[in-house]
């Protein structure tokens, strides 16, 4: 195993709210399949936040999971303001990562359609044993932080959409008034307006909370918007970290540059080049050959694999896991003519 | 909640009334019976119905009526034990075994497959033979014996739930796990709760009788209904009546608590209903269409409107006209509820059950229309709109193909990719097996499948997300279609798969002259993939076009903030602190105002905006078409845009806080 050393290029600052090391999760047995999460290390500071990009497959939401103890992990550390909660149960979490909090992804089944709005909010301020008295504000306050009437708490989930619900999971996740929240794919279900309402939100918690915030999404434009820092993941490995700007618009991997590359604007003829660039990349098709377990994870994809790539897998240099690092700039798209 | 939703049918209000009826009437007993249980009167013996016995008396001159409901308790509570014994062994076994994973599920489900081997009636016997005659405990024995299946029903659906992501927020949030089983888990099981329940306990009634028929019962001179029909049974030649009312009575309870548990069930499927598609056509139409498309068009839609229910239903689309020349490729965009996929579907006839086309046609010109009648018709043309479901499967597949959504679910997991693939192209093409298998692996090269050989040997589940959509593409090539309606093709997939399947379907309008009406949320496959675009809000097309014209130059407000409100920005722009968001919701279909519907939330709506808007050229589409309020180049707006920057938007937007 490679000695992965984190290298965000923005510094941290403050000492993180959050940091993963050398993560690594497997669904079945060692040796028959490849793992999940492989050697994934990163920190998140408070008032910070930290996309976590890939697609289906990348190990993205099993991180997550291994954050919030879903997913036991099967080695590496997970530390919450400098405390190990790797192996903590659900159960000591309730003392140890009261800070933690987790909004998912589909607001249809993240909240029990049987239960009041305001009966979801109760839930987590009974586990921390706040008295019933001060119960009914912290939910109006967060209600309120969301955007929501007072009245939504009498009211069931089926009374309100899908960004509103999402507006409400994330309410549940204030309530506690946490530290720290993992945010799976909070908006990918959504439309495109109310997706913006969302994102608008969660930036303006993030500047006046100082929330570290975990931002899980397979959609560059979406974390570019939120974050300022960004891990992008292939097959439970990172292929570079960095600053948002960075990876987003002058990307150093080139299954970065493969990613923002695929990802269609808005005008036509902007489009129309990016296409043809993209298409001139030579990137191989998504349902190649699966890669060999020793190499990098990209090596039957990617257009500058040489064998080397096959054999070895890349350590985690200045932020970018790529053998040929030097030479992917010429892969790059050409910025927009002015 | 849901209990009394089953008790709206007449099954389940009959079958309840009378459980209730038994139950009053055997706690009750005591008060009101005409006589004693062994009360004799040996000058009626096996007496028919009269006015002093009601029900008639037995070979001792015992009233029937009063043993049959003085014998109901012991009759129905010893079943109702075994029904309590069986929840209460198999639902927190299930619960368990849901939350604890592997190991635990397997050595409950061995367990329960052991009691499941077990013939519950040779154990129920034996356990006599060794205790004796004990109803009650009995039925305990059958419970545990029960507990087995209701453990096996209920564990799956423990399973699913614990799924749900509101059981991981809960989790998450440190919520114990009883807390998370009582509050969760079980209250969504509480449906098939009562359904397993009224079936369990008719079973146990009728083994519970089954038993005292054979003189396993309470001790005989206590009545039981298994021991009233073995007395009745010695009587079968001389007096058959008798055996007419425990008979009746008994069969009424086995036959309402089915009916309690059907009435139950049914209620959760007409809660759970999800529309189905194909439904027969009705083919009472306001046939308000045109008569024939504008020259050289393929597809041409005038004021369609899409209705549940009829004419005077609910609309979900209303007046939506566009027309697609051949080769070329039209995208629908809009957000979730504004009438694109029910548009796109209302084509070939693929709407779901109970909405219907209540106005407007939808001319196509389908097969070579090389020959036009002396107006210029198109005489090959027809109006789907009009057409019986018949004629239009007849046009689904061979003209009009469909991809949708999710390709998982269009691929029968059964069958091979081959014979998916053959099946159709045999039907269409009227060839032979290894003819349809050469044509098959033709499609899947033309869909950019490499190792075609491979792929048609492959089951669905062996495939990526981005392969299922190739397949699912060629499938849709298969009757060599003119127009591809595709919904959403490409939401489902990753982004550089996407890209892949973007490319695959440009590369087929070029070589094989297809036309394509694409629906989407999202403006960059639009601007990626489409020629001509409509931006459906509310049921209505707002704003058409080229899609340089539309995209660079929107003319509608609508337009122009569902563009702004898009994160992705080209490389080199910078990303806004905030996003400019439309502040409101969509209004739902019943509250579409007369007028302008995008009004409410528009930022330059005026007193104008109330009275109804038509759709005027735009996009310099007079001078196109010649033909206003049709084809490219439209909008519906009394303040149509002349440049972006004309939009006032709210940046940012009310820091977090819309309505």
């Amino acid at each position: 195993m490679n000695a992965l050393v984190p290298a965000p290029s923005v510094p941290v600052l403050s000492a993180p709210a959050l940091s993963v090391r050398d993560l690594t999760v497997r669904y079945g047995r060692a040796g028959k399949t490849l793992p999940a999460v492989d050697g994934v290390s990163f920190d998140v500071a408070p008032g910070e936040t930290l996309g976590l990009v890939g697609e289906s497959g990348s190990g993205k939401s099993t991180i997550g999971k291994a954050i919030l103890g879903l997913q036991p992990p099967n080695t590496g550390r997970i530390l919450l303001h400098g405390t190990d909660i790797t192996r903590a149960s659900l159960r000591q979490r309730r003392v140890t990562a009261i800070d933690l909090r987790v909004v998912f992804q589909d607001p249809y089944s993240s909240l029990n359609p049987a239960q009041t709005i305001g009966q979801t909010l109760t839930e987590p301020l009974q586990v921390l044993r706040v008295p019933k008295d001060r119960r009914r504000p912290r939910i109006l306050e967060s209600l309120a932080a969301v955007g929501l009437p007072a009245d939504a708490a009498d009211r069931y989930p089926a009374r309100f959409s899908g960004g509103q619900r999402q507006r409400i999971a994330i309410a549940r996740a204030l309530v506690c008034d946490p530290q720290v929240i993992v945010l799976d794919e909070p908006v990918s279900a959504l439309d495109l307006s109310t997706q913006a309402q969302v994102l608008n939100l969660l930036a303006d918690l993030r500047d006046s909370r100082q929330l570290a915030l975990l931002f899980i999404a397979h959609d560059l434009g979406v974390v570019r918007f939120l974050a300022q820092r960004v891990v992008v993941l292939y097959r439970g490995q990172v292929m570079e970290a960095g600053g948002a700007e960075e990876v987003t618009q002058r990307p150093r991997h080139p299954y970065s540059i493969a990613l923002t590359a695929a990802a269609p604007v808005p005008q036509p003829a902007e489009q129309a080049r990016r296409r043809a660039a993209r298409e001139a990349l030579g990137v191989g098709p998504a349902g190649a050959t699966p890669p060999a377990a020793a190499g990098c994870p990209f090596a039957t994809r990617c257009p500058l694999a040489t064998d080397v790539c096959h054999r070895e897998r890349p350590p985690l240099v200045a932020g970018v896991a790529c053998h040929h690092a030097d030479q992917v700039a010429g892969l790059r798209l050409p910025t927009r003519a002015a | 909640m849901r209990v009394p939703r089953a008790l709206r049918t007449v099954g389940g209000v009959l079958s309840a009334a009378w459980l209730v009826f038994l139950l009053l009437a055997s706690v009750t007993a005591s008060w009101w019976l005409p006589y004693q249980v062994d009360a004799q009167d040996p000058a009626h013996t096996l007496a028919g119905p009269s006015a002093s016995h009601w029900l008639g008396t037995d070979d001792l001159g015992r009233d029937v009526l009063s043993r049959i409901a003085a014998g109901s308790w012991i009759s129905v509570g010893p079943a109702l034990l075994a029904v309590v014994v069986a929840f209460g062994i198999g639902i927190p076994l299930a619960l368990l075994a849901a939350e604890h994973g592997r190991w635990v599920e397997h050595g409950f489900s061995r367990f329960a497959e052991l009691l499941l081997a077990l013939p519950s009636i040779v154990i129920l016997l034996a356990f006599v033979g060794a205790v004796g005659v004990h109803p009650w405990a009995i039925m305990t024995v059958l419970g545990v014996l029960l507990s087995a299946p209701v453990y096996r029903i209920f564990l799956g659906q423990a399973q699913s739930l614990r799924t749900q992501l509101y059981v991981d927020a809960a989790r998450v949030n440190g919520v114990s796990s009883l807390r998370v089983n009582l509050r969760h888990v079980l209250p969504a099981m509480a449906t098939t709760i009562a359904v397993q329940a009224a079936q369990l306990f008719a079973i146990s009634v009728l083994i519970e009788a089954g038993l005292a028929f054979m003189g396993f019962g309470p001790s005989v001179p206590s009545p039981s209904w298994g021991g009233l029909i073995a007395a009745a049974s010695q009587h079968v030649y001389d007096d058959p009546w008798l055996m007419v009312p425990t008979g009746v009575v008994l069969a009424l309870t086995v036959i309402a608590a089915n009916g309690l548990a059907d009435a139950v069930a049914g209620g959760r499927e007409r809660e759970a209903a999800t529309p189905r598609h194909r439904k027969p056509r009705t083919s009472v139409r306001a046939a308000t269409g045109g008569t024939h498309a504008t020259e050289g068009m393929l597809l041409d839609v005038r004021d369609l409107t899409v209705a549940v229910g009829g004419p005077d239903g609910p609309a979900l689309v209303t007046g939506v006209s566009f027309a697609l020349p051949p080769g070329t490729v039209l995208g629908l965009v809009g957000e979730s509820g504004c009438g694109k996929t029910m548009t796109a579907r209302a084509l070939p006839g693929l709407l779901p059950e109970g909405v219907e086309v209540t106005g407007g046609s939808v001319w196509f010109a389908g097969r070579d229309s090389a020959d036009r009648d002396s107006a210029g018709r198109d005489s090959a043309g027809r109006d789907l709109a009009g057409l019986p479901d018949k004629e239009l499967q007849a046009i689904r597949g061979r003209e009009i193909a469909v991809i949708s959504q999710e390709p998982m679910v269009a691929l029968d997991p059964m069958f091979s990719v081959g014979y998916q693939l053959t099946q159709p192209i045999r039907r269409f093409r009227g060839v032979g097996r290894a003819e349809a298998r050469r044509i098959a692996a033709e499609l899947l090269g033309q869909v950019g499948i490499v190792d075609a050989g491979r792929m048609l040997r492959s089951y669905p589940h062996q495939l990526s997300g981005g392969m299922a959509q190739r397949v699912c593409i060629a499938l849709a090539l298969t009757g060599s279609p003119k127009l591809l309606i595709a919904d959403e093709p490409t939401t489902a997939l990753d982004v550089t798969v996407q890209a892949e399947i973007l490319s695959l379907l440009r590369a087929l309008v070029r070589t094989t002259g297809l036309s394509v009406i694409i629906v989407s949320h999202d403006p960059g496959v639009v601007a990626d993939l489409c020629d001509e675009v409509a931006v459906m809000y509310a049921g209505q097309v707002v704003e058409s076009g080229t899609v340089a014209e539309v995209l660079g130059q929107p003319a509608h407000p609508y337009t122009a903030a569902l563009l702004a409100a898009n994160p992705h920005v080209a490389e080199g722009l910078p990303v806004p602190e905030r996003l400019p968001s439309i502040p409101g919701t969509v209004p739902a279909p019943p509250d579409w105002p007369a007028g302008c519907r995008f009004a409410s939330r528009c930022s330059l709506a005026t007193a104008e905006c109330a009275a109804p808007v038509p759709a005027t050229p735009a996009h310099g589409a007079a001078k196109v078409h010649g033909a206003a309020n049709h084809g490219t180049g439209t909008v519906r707006c009394v303040h149509p845009l002349s440049s972006p920057a004309e939009l006032p938007v709210p940046h940012p937007v009310e820091r977090g806080v819309p309505s």
